[in-house]
């Protein structure tokens, strides 16, 4: 017979993020893409994003990002046995941004990893946390969504220019007394691969990069448009059920902030009511990808500290194409 | 199922109405949806799902660029019912 561990109910300790420093508006951006304020506005919501310096590092922000996660939740990087960093923009193969991240906040001995989920990487590993935390195999988890998307962005694309950004957010996870991460609801619809493309390959560089276009992010706008709002709002209402949790019973809606249009007409199509607050960070964010979730909740508590301990429904979704929500109860106030 | 180009008009002017705010009337075959009718691109995807919810047809994807004037939407889904 094997012996087996068991944990607790999880939930999310606390949460931290971070900007860097450096403004960017649309009125800087319209220029190399023909484009106006008026119309990126109208499209995305977005009026102004942060770009990180370029000897800013996915780590320096990670790092910056987890600090703050770890002192609101009174924790040091000791009790963390666990690192997920979700990130799609980490320069290097191998070893992961993970456990470049443990050795510098002091806690090599962390099991630590990456994870590939795109703009869902963070939802992804909200999940995997809380089920490391319920089964036992972590006690305090570090999920960071991190991402410096200005170094594999076209700034002439005129598809993608204006939406994509850097920034970090981390959430710890551990144990609770009563339930307070619900089921994730996740999946895959990868028959449209196509849809978000970083591309070409590594190995396409190998020999002579003569010729070779950077592996820049390339998306279609109107696929994706349909997908995240017909497809991805219906696993959110599945996570909601879940969690037997109604809209109305809902305090906040942060979902990955793609684009003001997305969250909008997911919201309609959810039936989320006016009482609840819709996280709109991307206006003055961007579209970090796997940061934005976390990055939007530390933004929402800190405009509206009564929303600390409130029931939210996250979902996040990007190139795969893969989704996954749940149903989280907000941190409580540091 | 058999639909009219006529019962297909009707349908499109209430669905961009309702998505877009354009009043139906100024709603005709000829119009472009975006240079006439403003229907941006994402609002675009959002007539074209309730036109398939509506009609019962499949629109994909890739066709969805090439529906220019409320007439090719038009002329689409019917054949597409057909």
């Amino acid at each position: 017979m094997i012996h087996v561990r068991t944990g607790t109910h999880s939930r999310i300790m606390s949460v931290g993020g971070y900007q860097p420093s450096r403004v960017v508006p649309n009125s800087e951006i319209v220029d190399r893409i023909d484009s106006t304020d008026e119309w990126i506005r109208q499209r995305t919501g977005i009026e102004e994003r942060r770009f990180a310096a370029p000897d800013e590092s996915v780590l320096d922000m990670a790092e910056a990002a987890c600090k703050q996660a770890l002192s609101r939740a009174k924790l040091t990087m000791a009790d963390i046995d666990t690192v997920i960093v979700a990130t799609i923009t980490y320069p290097f193969q191998a070893p992961s941004a993970a456990t470049a991240l443990i050795a510098r906040l002091g806690n090599p001995k962390a099991a630590a990893f990456d994870i590939n989920a795109a703009c869902a990487g963070f939802c992804y590993g909200v999940g995997m946390a809380s089920d490391f935390v319920r089964s036992g195999t972590s006690k305090h988890v570090l999920v960071v969504g991190v991402e410096k998307l200005t170094d594999f962005t076209d700034p002439d694309d005129r598809a993608t220019a204006f939406i994509f950004a850097d920034g970090a957010g981390a959430v710890v996870i551990g144990p609770s007394e009563t339930p307070q991460i619900g089921p994730t609801e996740w999946g895959s619809d990868a028959d449209s691969r196509d849809a978000i493309l970083m591309e070409p390959s590594w190995n396409e560089f190998r020999n002579d990069a003569q010729g070779i276009s950077w592996p820049n992010i390339a998306q279609q706008g109107q696929a994706v448009f349909r997908w995240a709002v017909y497809s991805v709002s219906k696993a959110a209402s599945r996570a909601l059920a879940a969690a037997g949790v109604r809209p109305d019973q809902l305090d906040a809606f942060i979902p990955h902030q793609a684009n003001v249009r997305i969250i909008e007409t997911m919201a309609k199509e959810i039936g989320i009511p006016d009482s609840v607050v819709i996280a709109q960070d991307i206006r003055t964010s961007g579209n970090t990808s796997a940061a934005s979730i976390p990055l939007a909740m530390a933004s929402l508590l800190e405009e509206r500290p009564d929303l600390h301990g409130g029931l939210a429904l996250l979902i996040g979704y990007g190139a795969g194409l893969v989704y996954a929500g749940q149903v989280v109860q907000l941190p409580p106030k540091p | 199922m058999s639909l009219t180009q006529e019962a297909v008009l009707a349908g499109i002017k209430e669905i961009v109405e309702e998505v877009a705010g354009i009043p139906a009337a100024s709603i005709e075959m000829d119009k472009n949806f975006t240079d006439d009718l403003d229907v941006d691109s994402l609002s675009m995807v959002e007539v074209v799902v309730a036109a398939e919810e509506r009609f019962g047809v499949k629109i994909p994807d890739d066709k969805v660029q090439d529906l220019v004037t409320v007439g090719d939407a038009v002329n689409f889904i019917v054949s597409a019912a057909k």
